[in-house]
Protein backbone atom coordinates (compact mmCIF):
# COMPACT_ATOMS: atom_id res chain seq x y z
CA UNK A 1 0.00 0.00 0.00
CA UNK A 2 2.66 2.50 1.02
CA UNK A 3 4.49 1.58 -2.15
CA UNK A 4 1.44 2.54 -4.24
CA UNK A 5 1.47 5.99 -2.71
CA UNK A 6 5.12 6.46 -3.71
CA UNK A 7 4.36 6.14 -7.43
CA UNK A 8 4.40 9.31 -9.48
CA UNK A 9 1.11 10.15 -11.15
CA UNK A 10 2.67 9.44 -14.56
CA UNK A 11 3.86 5.99 -13.43
CA UNK A 12 0.57 5.11 -11.71
CA UNK A 13 -1.38 6.16 -14.82
CA UNK A 14 0.93 4.05 -16.97
CA UNK A 15 0.45 0.97 -14.77
CA UNK A 16 -3.31 1.47 -14.65
CA UNK A 17 -3.51 1.83 -18.45
CA UNK A 18 -1.35 -1.30 -18.87
CA UNK A 19 -3.63 -3.28 -16.57
CA UNK A 20 -0.85 -3.76 -13.99
CA UNK A 21 -2.66 -1.77 -11.33
CA UNK A 22 -6.35 -1.65 -10.45
CA UNK A 23 -7.75 1.87 -10.61
CA UNK A 24 -10.14 1.10 -7.75
CA UNK A 25 -7.31 -0.18 -5.56
CA UNK A 26 -5.18 2.86 -6.35
CA UNK A 27 -7.96 5.36 -5.70
CA UNK A 28 -8.96 3.57 -2.49
CA UNK A 29 -5.35 3.66 -1.24
CA UNK A 30 -5.33 7.44 -1.66
CA UNK A 31 -8.77 7.81 -0.12
CA UNK A 32 -7.40 6.04 2.92
CA UNK A 33 -4.40 8.38 3.01
CA UNK A 34 -6.66 11.43 2.72
CA UNK A 35 -8.70 10.15 5.68
CA UNK A 36 -5.59 10.61 7.79
CA UNK A 37 -5.47 14.39 7.27
CA UNK A 38 -4.12 16.02 10.43
CA UNK A 39 -3.18 19.24 8.66
CA UNK A 40 -6.72 20.69 8.24
CA UNK A 41 -5.92 20.54 4.54
CA UNK A 42 -9.19 19.05 3.30
CA UNK A 43 -12.61 20.69 3.61
CA UNK A 44 -14.37 17.75 1.93
CA UNK A 45 -13.26 14.22 1.01
CA UNK A 46 -14.62 11.74 -1.53
CA UNK A 47 -16.80 8.84 -0.47
CA UNK A 48 -15.65 5.32 -1.20
CA UNK A 49 -16.64 3.97 -4.60
CA UNK A 50 -15.91 7.27 -6.36
CA UNK A 51 -15.99 6.62 -10.10
CA UNK A 52 -12.84 7.13 -12.11
CA UNK A 53 -12.50 6.63 -15.85
CA UNK A 54 -10.14 5.93 -18.71
CA UNK A 55 -7.71 8.32 -20.33
CA UNK A 56 -4.28 9.83 -19.78
CA UNK A 57 -5.20 10.34 -16.09
CA UNK A 58 -7.31 7.19 -15.84
CA UNK A 59 -7.77 6.25 -12.18
CA UNK A 60 -5.82 9.22 -10.78
CA UNK A 61 -7.21 10.97 -7.67
CA UNK A 62 -6.85 14.76 -7.72
CA UNK A 63 -7.26 17.14 -4.80
CA UNK A 64 -9.12 20.27 -5.92
CA UNK A 65 -8.87 23.69 -4.32
CA UNK A 66 -12.22 24.69 -2.88
CA UNK A 67 -12.31 27.66 -5.27
CA UNK A 68 -13.43 25.39 -8.12
CA UNK A 69 -17.17 24.82 -8.47
CA UNK A 70 -18.05 21.14 -8.30
CA UNK A 71 -21.64 20.19 -9.10
CA UNK A 72 -23.50 19.03 -6.01
CA UNK A 73 -20.34 19.07 -3.87
CA UNK A 74 -19.84 21.79 -1.26
CA UNK A 75 -17.74 24.68 -2.61
CA UNK A 76 -16.91 27.38 -0.07
CA UNK A 77 -13.90 29.34 -1.40
CA UNK A 78 -12.75 29.19 2.23
CA UNK A 79 -15.51 31.64 3.17
CA UNK A 80 -18.34 31.60 5.68
CA UNK A 81 -20.52 33.35 3.12
CA UNK A 82 -20.51 30.19 0.95
CA UNK A 83 -20.74 27.64 3.76
CA UNK A 84 -22.66 24.62 2.48
CA UNK A 85 -22.94 26.05 -1.05
CA UNK A 86 -23.51 23.33 -3.65
CA UNK A 87 -22.87 24.67 -7.16
CA UNK A 88 -25.11 23.77 -10.07
CA UNK A 89 -22.15 23.18 -12.37
CA UNK A 90 -18.54 22.01 -12.46
CA UNK A 91 -15.56 24.17 -13.40
CA UNK A 92 -14.16 23.43 -16.85
CA UNK A 93 -10.68 22.57 -15.49
CA UNK A 94 -12.19 19.97 -13.14
CA UNK A 95 -14.50 18.63 -15.84
CA UNK A 96 -11.54 18.18 -18.19
CA UNK A 97 -9.59 16.29 -15.52
CA UNK A 98 -12.61 14.01 -15.21
CA UNK A 99 -12.72 13.51 -18.98
CA UNK A 100 -9.04 12.49 -18.80
CA UNK A 101 -10.05 9.78 -16.30
CA UNK A 102 -9.21 11.49 -12.99
CA UNK A 103 -11.51 11.55 -9.96
CA UNK A 104 -11.90 14.21 -7.27
CA UNK A 105 -10.24 12.98 -4.07
CA UNK A 106 -11.25 16.00 -2.03
CA UNK A 107 -11.68 19.77 -1.87
CA UNK A 108 -8.80 21.60 -0.24
CA UNK A 109 -8.69 24.40 2.31
CA UNK A 110 -7.53 27.83 1.17
CA UNK A 111 -7.32 31.48 2.08
CA UNK A 112 -10.79 33.00 1.80
CA UNK A 113 -11.52 33.84 -1.86
CA UNK A 114 -7.82 33.11 -2.57
CA UNK A 115 -6.72 36.24 -0.69
CA UNK A 116 -3.68 35.41 1.38
CA UNK A 117 -0.18 33.98 1.46
CA UNK A 118 -0.39 31.80 4.56
CA UNK A 119 -3.77 30.03 4.56
CA UNK A 120 -4.54 31.77 7.85
CA UNK A 121 -7.40 33.66 6.16
CA UNK A 122 -9.58 30.56 5.80
CA UNK A 123 -12.90 30.70 7.66
CA UNK A 124 -12.29 27.02 8.40
CA UNK A 125 -8.98 27.40 10.21
CA UNK A 126 -5.39 27.45 8.99
CA UNK A 127 -3.67 24.59 7.16
CA UNK A 128 -0.49 23.33 8.82
CA UNK A 129 2.79 22.88 6.93
CA UNK A 130 3.57 19.13 6.76
CA UNK A 131 7.29 19.84 7.30
CA UNK A 132 6.65 21.74 10.55
CA UNK A 133 3.13 21.96 11.93
CA UNK A 134 3.93 25.20 13.73
CA UNK A 135 4.42 26.90 10.38
CA UNK A 136 2.19 27.98 7.50
CA UNK A 137 2.01 26.08 4.21
CA UNK A 138 1.80 29.33 2.23
CA UNK A 139 -1.26 30.42 0.34
CA UNK A 140 -3.67 30.85 -1.00
CA UNK A 141 -3.57 27.27 -2.39
CA UNK A 142 -2.13 26.08 0.95
CA UNK A 143 -4.40 23.06 1.27
CA UNK A 144 -3.51 21.85 -2.23
CA UNK A 145 0.22 22.21 -1.50
CA UNK A 146 -0.04 20.56 1.93
CA UNK A 147 -1.94 17.49 0.70
CA UNK A 148 0.66 16.80 -1.98
CA UNK A 149 3.65 17.46 0.30
CA UNK A 150 2.03 15.63 3.22
CA UNK A 151 1.25 12.42 1.32
CA UNK A 152 -2.52 13.01 1.39
CA UNK A 153 -2.95 13.25 -2.41
CA UNK A 154 -0.81 12.33 -5.42
CA UNK A 155 -1.50 15.67 -7.11
CA UNK A 156 -3.66 18.74 -6.77
CA UNK A 157 -4.88 21.80 -8.60
CA UNK A 158 -4.98 25.35 -7.34
CA UNK A 159 -5.22 28.90 -8.59
CA UNK A 160 -2.61 31.63 -8.79
CA UNK A 161 -3.49 35.32 -8.94
CA UNK A 162 -0.24 36.77 -7.59
CA UNK A 163 1.65 33.67 -6.46
CA UNK A 164 -1.00 31.45 -4.88
CA UNK A 165 0.27 28.25 -6.53
CA UNK A 166 4.01 28.98 -6.65
CA UNK A 167 4.50 30.34 -3.11
CA UNK A 168 2.79 27.44 -1.26
CA UNK A 169 4.56 24.96 -3.56
CA UNK A 170 7.83 26.59 -2.52
CA UNK A 171 7.02 26.57 1.19
CA UNK A 172 5.88 22.93 1.06
CA UNK A 173 8.69 21.63 -1.16
CA UNK A 174 6.72 20.58 -4.24
CA UNK A 175 6.28 21.67 -7.87
CA UNK A 176 3.74 24.41 -8.64
CA UNK A 177 3.01 25.79 -12.10
CA UNK A 178 1.16 28.97 -12.98
CA UNK A 179 0.44 28.68 -16.69
CA UNK A 180 0.13 31.62 -19.10
CA UNK A 181 -3.02 33.65 -18.52
CA UNK A 182 -5.49 32.12 -20.96
CA UNK A 183 -4.00 28.62 -21.03
CA UNK A 184 -6.78 27.09 -18.91
CA UNK A 185 -10.42 28.12 -18.75
CA UNK A 186 -11.49 30.11 -15.69
CA UNK A 187 -15.12 28.99 -16.04
CA UNK A 188 -16.36 27.78 -12.67
CA UNK A 189 -13.32 29.14 -10.82
CA UNK A 190 -14.75 31.51 -8.24
CA UNK A 191 -13.47 34.91 -9.35
CA UNK A 192 -10.98 36.96 -7.31
CA UNK A 193 -9.16 39.19 -9.84
CA UNK A 194 -10.34 38.18 -13.28
CA UNK A 195 -7.47 39.67 -15.31
CA UNK A 196 -4.92 37.73 -13.22
CA UNK A 197 -6.56 34.49 -11.96
CA UNK A 198 -5.17 31.31 -13.52
CA UNK A 199 -5.54 27.64 -12.66
CA UNK A 200 -2.56 25.29 -12.46
CA UNK A 201 -1.18 22.03 -11.04
CA UNK A 202 0.63 21.32 -7.74
CA UNK A 203 2.53 18.06 -8.02
CA UNK A 204 5.46 16.06 -6.70
CA UNK A 205 7.44 16.39 -9.91
CA UNK A 206 7.63 18.33 -13.17
CA UNK A 207 6.40 15.43 -15.33
CA UNK A 208 3.18 15.19 -13.32
CA UNK A 209 2.67 18.95 -13.68
CA UNK A 210 2.95 18.57 -17.47
CA UNK A 211 0.42 15.75 -17.43
CA UNK A 212 -2.17 17.76 -15.48
CA UNK A 213 -1.57 20.91 -17.52
CA UNK A 214 -2.11 19.04 -20.76
CA UNK A 215 -5.39 17.62 -19.51
CA UNK A 216 -6.73 21.01 -18.35
CA UNK A 217 -5.53 23.45 -21.04
CA UNK A 218 -7.56 24.48 -24.03
CA UNK A 219 -10.13 26.89 -25.35
CA UNK A 220 -13.52 26.89 -23.67
CA UNK A 221 -16.56 28.68 -25.10
CA UNK A 222 -17.55 29.49 -21.49
CA UNK A 223 -14.41 31.65 -20.98
CA UNK A 224 -13.71 33.94 -23.91
CA UNK A 225 -10.20 34.70 -22.58
CA UNK A 226 -9.19 31.03 -22.75
CA UNK A 227 -7.08 30.33 -25.81
CA UNK A 228 -5.26 27.15 -24.73
CA UNK A 229 -1.72 26.10 -25.60
CA UNK A 230 -1.35 25.28 -29.30
CA UNK A 231 -0.47 21.59 -29.59
CA UNK A 232 -0.75 21.03 -25.83
CA UNK A 233 2.30 19.92 -23.83
CA UNK A 234 4.20 16.65 -23.75
CA UNK A 235 6.05 14.94 -20.94
CA UNK A 236 9.47 16.64 -20.65
CA UNK A 237 12.56 14.58 -21.43
CA UNK A 238 15.35 17.14 -21.71
CA UNK A 239 18.39 16.40 -19.53
CA UNK A 240 20.68 19.35 -20.31
CA UNK A 241 20.37 23.11 -20.60
CA UNK A 242 22.88 23.60 -23.43
CA UNK A 243 22.28 26.77 -25.40
CA UNK A 244 19.61 28.11 -23.02
CA UNK A 245 19.99 31.57 -21.51
CA UNK A 246 18.76 32.35 -17.99
CA UNK A 247 18.34 35.93 -16.78
CA UNK A 248 18.72 36.88 -13.13
CA UNK A 249 17.08 40.24 -12.33
CA UNK A 250 19.90 42.70 -11.56
CA UNK A 251 17.86 44.21 -8.71
CA UNK A 252 17.85 40.85 -6.89
CA UNK A 253 21.19 41.70 -5.27
CA UNK A 254 19.48 44.38 -3.14
CA UNK A 255 16.22 42.59 -2.42
CA UNK A 256 15.34 41.38 1.05
CA UNK A 257 15.92 37.62 0.88
CA UNK A 258 16.68 35.26 3.77
CA UNK A 259 20.36 34.20 3.66
CA UNK A 260 19.44 30.50 3.50
CA UNK A 261 17.11 31.11 0.56
CA UNK A 262 19.77 33.15 -1.24
CA UNK A 263 22.33 30.36 -0.75
CA UNK A 264 20.01 27.76 -2.30
CA UNK A 265 19.25 30.15 -5.16
CA UNK A 266 22.94 30.67 -5.92
CA UNK A 267 23.65 26.95 -5.69
CA UNK A 268 20.86 26.35 -8.21
CA UNK A 269 22.38 28.90 -10.60
CA UNK A 270 25.62 26.88 -10.45
CA UNK A 271 23.71 23.73 -11.35
CA UNK A 272 22.22 25.51 -14.36
CA UNK A 273 25.74 26.34 -15.53
CA UNK A 274 26.87 22.76 -14.92
CA UNK A 275 24.03 21.64 -17.20
CA UNK A 276 25.28 23.96 -19.93
CA UNK A 277 22.94 26.91 -19.36
CA UNK A 278 24.20 30.48 -19.54
CA UNK A 279 23.44 32.95 -16.77
CA UNK A 280 23.54 36.73 -16.92
CA UNK A 281 21.95 39.67 -15.17
CA UNK A 282 19.18 41.63 -16.79
CA UNK A 283 17.48 44.78 -15.48
CA UNK A 284 13.82 44.43 -14.51
CA UNK A 285 13.52 47.95 -13.08
CA UNK A 286 9.75 47.96 -12.60
CA UNK A 287 9.40 44.53 -10.96
CA UNK A 288 9.89 46.12 -7.53
CA UNK A 289 6.70 48.11 -8.12
CA UNK A 290 4.80 44.89 -8.77
CA UNK A 291 3.45 44.67 -5.23
CA UNK A 292 2.14 48.25 -5.40
CA UNK A 293 0.44 47.73 -8.75
CA UNK A 294 -0.89 44.32 -7.76
CA UNK A 295 -2.37 45.48 -4.46
CA UNK A 296 -4.33 48.14 -6.36
CA UNK A 297 -5.44 46.08 -9.36
CA UNK A 298 -6.30 42.81 -7.62
CA UNK A 299 -8.38 44.41 -4.82
CA UNK A 300 -10.08 46.68 -7.37
CA UNK A 301 -11.15 43.67 -9.42
CA UNK A 302 -12.05 41.78 -6.24
CA UNK A 303 -14.26 44.58 -4.93
CA UNK A 304 -16.24 44.32 -8.14
CA UNK A 305 -16.29 40.49 -8.30
CA UNK A 306 -17.32 40.10 -4.66
CA UNK A 307 -20.27 42.47 -5.05
CA UNK A 308 -22.27 39.38 -6.01
CA UNK A 309 -22.26 38.05 -2.43
CA UNK A 310 -25.33 39.88 -1.23
CA UNK A 311 -27.42 37.20 0.48
CA UNK A 312 -30.03 37.13 -2.29
CA UNK A 313 -29.40 34.30 -4.74
CA UNK A 314 -27.09 31.86 -2.94
CA UNK A 315 -24.83 31.58 0.07
CA UNK A 316 -25.57 32.75 3.58
CA UNK A 317 -27.82 35.64 4.58
CA UNK A 318 -27.49 37.36 7.94
CA UNK A 319 -30.57 37.90 10.09
CA UNK A 320 -31.58 41.30 11.30
CA UNK A 321 -31.52 43.56 8.25
CA UNK A 322 -34.69 45.65 8.36
CA UNK A 323 -34.48 46.73 4.74
CA UNK A 324 -32.66 45.34 1.73
CA UNK A 325 -29.57 47.54 2.03
CA UNK A 326 -29.16 46.71 5.70
CA UNK A 327 -29.55 43.05 4.78
CA UNK A 328 -26.67 43.36 2.27
CA UNK A 329 -24.49 45.15 4.81
CA UNK A 330 -25.19 42.69 7.63
CA UNK A 331 -24.72 39.68 5.35
CA UNK A 332 -21.37 40.91 4.06
CA UNK A 333 -20.20 41.97 7.53
CA UNK A 334 -20.95 38.51 8.93
CA UNK A 335 -19.91 36.49 5.87
CA UNK A 336 -16.50 37.95 5.00
CA UNK A 337 -13.29 37.68 7.03
CA UNK A 338 -10.87 40.50 7.85
CA UNK A 339 -8.58 40.17 4.81
CA UNK A 340 -11.44 40.01 2.35
CA UNK A 341 -13.00 43.11 3.92
CA UNK A 342 -9.63 44.86 3.78
CA UNK A 343 -9.25 44.13 0.07
CA UNK A 344 -12.82 45.10 -0.76
CA UNK A 345 -12.21 48.40 1.04
CA UNK A 346 -8.85 48.93 -0.67
CA UNK A 347 -10.30 48.16 -4.09
CA UNK A 348 -13.41 50.26 -3.60
CA UNK A 349 -11.23 53.17 -2.46
CA UNK A 350 -8.89 52.82 -5.47
CA UNK A 351 -11.86 52.85 -7.85
CA UNK A 352 -13.75 55.63 -6.11
CA UNK A 353 -14.28 59.08 -7.57
CA UNK A 354 -11.19 61.27 -7.20
CA UNK A 355 -8.73 58.41 -6.65
CA UNK A 356 -9.22 56.32 -9.78
CA UNK A 357 -6.48 57.97 -11.88
CA UNK A 358 -3.93 58.14 -9.06
CA UNK A 359 -4.31 54.47 -8.15
CA UNK A 360 -6.11 52.26 -10.64
CA UNK A 361 -4.99 54.16 -13.74
CA UNK A 362 -1.35 54.36 -12.63
CA UNK A 363 -1.29 50.72 -11.54
CA UNK A 364 -2.43 49.71 -15.02
CA UNK A 365 0.43 51.75 -16.49
CA UNK A 366 2.93 50.10 -14.12
CA UNK A 367 1.56 46.77 -15.34
CA UNK A 368 2.47 47.81 -18.88
CA UNK A 369 6.03 48.72 -17.78
CA UNK A 370 6.49 45.39 -16.00
CA UNK A 371 5.31 43.47 -19.08
CA UNK A 372 7.70 45.57 -21.22
CA UNK A 373 10.61 44.74 -18.90
CA UNK A 374 9.93 41.02 -19.33
CA UNK A 375 9.50 41.39 -23.10
CA UNK A 376 12.89 43.11 -23.30
CA UNK A 377 14.48 40.35 -21.19
CA UNK A 378 12.98 37.65 -23.41
CA UNK A 379 14.51 39.30 -26.48
CA UNK A 380 17.87 38.09 -25.22
CA UNK A 381 17.02 35.30 -22.77
CA UNK A 382 14.91 32.15 -22.68
CA UNK A 383 14.01 32.41 -19.00
CA UNK A 384 13.97 34.74 -16.00
CA UNK A 385 14.80 33.07 -12.68
CA UNK A 386 14.32 34.18 -9.05
CA UNK A 387 13.74 32.60 -5.66
CA UNK A 388 10.00 31.83 -5.48
CA UNK A 389 9.60 33.32 -2.02
CA UNK A 390 11.92 35.61 -0.02
CA UNK A 391 11.72 33.23 2.95
CA UNK A 392 11.08 29.65 3.97
CA UNK A 393 7.78 28.80 5.68
CA UNK A 394 7.14 31.23 8.54
CA UNK A 395 5.41 30.59 11.84
CA UNK A 396 1.63 30.54 12.27
CA UNK A 397 0.54 33.98 13.46
CA UNK A 398 3.89 35.57 12.68
CA UNK A 399 2.63 37.99 10.01
CA UNK A 400 -1.11 38.15 10.64
CA UNK A 401 -0.94 41.59 12.31
CA UNK A 402 0.94 43.23 9.46
CA UNK A 403 -0.88 43.06 6.09
CA UNK A 404 1.98 44.71 4.19
CA UNK A 405 4.57 42.24 5.55
CA UNK A 406 2.26 39.43 4.44
CA UNK A 407 1.90 40.97 0.95
CA UNK A 408 5.72 41.02 0.59
CA UNK A 409 5.64 37.19 0.35
CA UNK A 410 4.43 37.76 -3.19
CA UNK A 411 7.36 40.02 -4.15
CA UNK A 412 8.89 37.58 -6.64
CA UNK A 413 5.70 36.00 -7.98
CA UNK A 414 3.49 39.04 -8.62
CA UNK A 415 5.45 40.47 -11.60
CA UNK A 416 4.85 37.34 -13.71
CA UNK A 417 1.15 37.43 -12.88
CA UNK A 418 0.90 41.06 -13.97
CA UNK A 419 2.71 40.20 -17.22
CA UNK A 420 0.49 37.12 -17.73
CA UNK A 421 3.47 34.84 -18.36
CA UNK A 422 3.99 31.25 -17.15
CA UNK A 423 6.21 30.48 -14.16
CA UNK A 424 7.05 27.34 -12.25
CA UNK A 425 8.40 26.76 -8.75
CA UNK A 426 10.49 23.64 -8.24
CA UNK A 427 12.03 22.42 -4.97
CA UNK A 428 15.70 23.43 -5.04
CA UNK A 429 16.89 22.38 -1.60
CA UNK A 430 16.40 23.29 2.02
CA UNK A 431 17.54 26.07 4.31
CA UNK A 432 17.53 26.86 7.99
CA UNK A 433 14.90 29.50 8.80
CA UNK A 434 16.04 32.86 10.17
CA UNK A 435 16.09 32.44 13.91
CA UNK A 436 17.10 28.80 13.63
CA UNK A 437 15.25 25.50 13.48
CA UNK A 438 15.09 22.42 11.27
CA UNK A 439 15.73 22.76 7.54
CA UNK A 440 12.76 23.80 5.41
CA UNK A 441 12.08 23.65 1.65
CA UNK A 442 13.19 26.42 -0.73
CA UNK A 443 11.66 26.92 -4.17
CA UNK A 444 13.33 28.13 -7.37
CA UNK A 445 11.16 30.07 -9.82
CA UNK A 446 11.59 29.93 -13.60
CA UNK A 447 9.51 32.21 -15.83
CA UNK A 448 9.14 31.99 -19.61
CA UNK A 449 7.40 33.98 -22.37
CA UNK A 450 3.65 33.59 -22.83
CA UNK A 451 2.64 30.11 -24.03
CA UNK A 452 6.23 28.78 -23.84
CA UNK A 453 5.09 26.14 -21.32
CA UNK A 454 6.82 23.28 -23.13
CA UNK A 455 10.17 25.06 -23.04
CA UNK A 456 9.58 25.93 -19.38
CA UNK A 457 8.70 22.35 -18.40
CA UNK A 458 11.65 20.93 -20.35
CA UNK A 459 14.13 23.20 -18.54
CA UNK A 460 12.50 22.63 -15.14
CA UNK A 461 12.68 18.88 -15.72
CA UNK A 462 16.39 18.95 -16.60
CA UNK A 463 17.11 21.01 -13.51
CA UNK A 464 14.92 18.79 -11.33
CA UNK A 465 16.86 15.69 -12.40
CA UNK A 466 20.15 17.41 -11.54
CA UNK A 467 18.89 18.57 -8.14
CA UNK A 468 17.43 15.17 -7.26
CA UNK A 469 20.49 13.32 -8.59
CA UNK B 1 -3.48 59.04 5.48
CA UNK B 2 -6.99 57.59 5.40
CA UNK B 3 -9.37 59.30 7.78
CA UNK B 4 -12.24 57.72 9.64
CA UNK B 5 -14.78 59.58 7.47
CA UNK B 6 -13.24 58.13 4.31
CA UNK B 7 -13.41 54.62 5.74
CA UNK B 8 -17.10 55.09 6.48
CA UNK B 9 -17.75 56.49 3.00
CA UNK B 10 -15.95 53.61 1.26
CA UNK B 11 -17.65 51.04 3.49
CA UNK B 12 -21.00 52.47 2.45
CA UNK B 13 -20.04 52.21 -1.23
CA UNK B 14 -18.94 48.60 -0.66
CA UNK B 15 -22.08 47.70 1.31
CA UNK B 16 -20.00 46.61 4.30
CA UNK B 17 -21.02 47.31 7.86
CA UNK B 18 -17.90 47.82 9.97
CA UNK B 19 -17.81 47.83 13.74
CA UNK B 20 -16.29 50.83 15.51
CA UNK B 21 -13.13 48.82 16.17
CA UNK B 22 -12.94 47.74 12.53
CA UNK B 23 -13.21 51.34 11.33
CA UNK B 24 -10.23 52.39 13.46
CA UNK B 25 -8.15 49.39 12.45
CA UNK B 26 -9.06 49.74 8.77
CA UNK B 27 -8.00 53.41 8.72
CA UNK B 28 -4.55 52.49 10.00
CA UNK B 29 -4.08 49.44 7.79
CA UNK B 30 -5.28 51.07 4.58
CA UNK B 31 -3.04 54.07 5.29
CA UNK B 32 -0.02 51.78 5.67
CA UNK B 33 -0.74 49.89 2.46
CA UNK B 34 -1.44 53.05 0.45
CA UNK B 35 1.73 54.66 1.72
CA UNK B 36 3.64 51.80 0.08
CA UNK B 37 1.49 51.96 -3.06
CA UNK B 38 2.04 55.74 -3.34
CA UNK B 39 5.57 55.03 -4.57
CA UNK B 40 4.16 54.40 -8.04
CA UNK B 41 3.21 58.08 -7.97
CA UNK B 42 6.92 58.91 -8.34
CA UNK B 43 7.36 56.97 -11.61
CA UNK B 44 7.35 58.80 -14.93
CA UNK B 45 4.41 57.17 -16.67
CA UNK B 46 3.48 59.87 -19.18
CA UNK B 47 2.28 58.38 -22.46
CA UNK B 48 2.41 54.82 -21.05
CA UNK B 49 -0.74 53.00 -22.16
CA UNK B 50 -2.64 51.14 -19.44
CA UNK B 51 -2.80 47.33 -19.50
CA UNK B 52 -6.29 46.07 -18.86
CA UNK B 53 -5.67 42.61 -20.22
CA UNK B 54 -2.64 40.54 -21.19
CA UNK B 55 -4.11 38.23 -23.82
CA UNK B 56 -4.07 39.56 -27.36
CA UNK B 57 -7.75 39.10 -28.05
CA UNK B 58 -10.62 41.34 -28.91
CA UNK B 59 -14.30 40.80 -29.43
CA UNK B 60 -14.65 37.04 -29.08
CA UNK B 61 -18.08 36.49 -30.58
CA UNK B 62 -20.52 33.61 -30.82
CA UNK B 63 -23.88 33.18 -32.53
CA UNK B 64 -26.72 34.58 -30.42
CA UNK B 65 -28.76 31.41 -30.16
CA UNK B 66 -31.24 30.68 -27.37
CA UNK B 67 -30.40 27.62 -25.27
CA UNK B 68 -31.90 26.14 -22.14
CA UNK B 69 -30.74 27.48 -18.78
CA UNK B 70 -30.92 25.77 -15.39
CA UNK B 71 -34.32 24.76 -14.07
CA UNK B 72 -35.79 27.52 -11.91
CA UNK B 73 -36.35 25.19 -8.95
CA UNK B 74 -32.67 24.11 -8.93
CA UNK B 75 -31.51 27.72 -8.85
CA UNK B 76 -34.01 28.71 -6.17
CA UNK B 77 -32.95 25.75 -4.03
CA UNK B 78 -29.66 27.62 -3.48
CA UNK B 79 -31.35 30.82 -2.31
CA UNK B 80 -31.53 31.79 1.37
CA UNK B 81 -35.17 32.85 1.09
CA UNK B 82 -37.02 31.65 -2.02
CA UNK B 83 -40.74 32.41 -2.27
CA UNK B 84 -43.35 32.15 -5.03
CA UNK B 85 -40.75 31.15 -7.62
CA UNK B 86 -38.54 34.17 -6.88
CA UNK B 87 -35.87 35.50 -4.51
CA UNK B 88 -37.48 37.19 -1.53
CA UNK B 89 -35.65 40.14 0.10
CA UNK B 90 -36.62 42.66 2.78
CA UNK B 91 -38.44 45.68 1.35
CA UNK B 92 -36.28 48.66 0.39
CA UNK B 93 -36.63 51.80 2.46
CA UNK B 94 -38.33 54.68 0.65
CA UNK B 95 -35.17 56.84 0.62
CA UNK B 96 -33.20 53.99 -0.98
Amino acid sequence: MAELLELSVAEAARRIAAGELSREEYFEAWRGAAEGDELNAYLWRAEDGTAVGDGPLGGIPVAVKDLFCTEGVQTTAGSRILQGHRPLYTATAVRKLGEAGAGILGKTNMDEFAMGSSNENSAYGPVLNPHDRGRVPGGSSGGSAAVVAGGLAPCAIGTDTGGSIRQPASLCGIVGLKPTYGAISRYGMIAFASSLDQCGPLTRDVTDAALLLDAMQGNDPCDSTSVGIAGGVEAPTRTDLEGLRFAVPAELAHDAIEPGVRAVFERTLKRIEELGGEIAEVPLPHAEHGISAYYVLAPAEASSNLARYDGVRYGARAEGGDDVVEMYEETRAAGFGDEVKRRIMLGTYALSSGYYDAYYGRAQQVRTKIAEDFAAAFDRFDFVVTPTSPSVAFGLGEKTDDPLAMYMNDFFTVPMSLAGIPAISIPAGTAEPEGGGPQLPVGFQIAAPAFAEQRLLDAAYALEQAIDG
Amino acid sequence: MIEREQVLHVAKLARLRLSEAEVEKMAGELSGILEHVDRIGELDLDEVPPTTHVVDLENVLRPDEPRPSWPREDVLAQAPDPADGAFRVPAPRDED
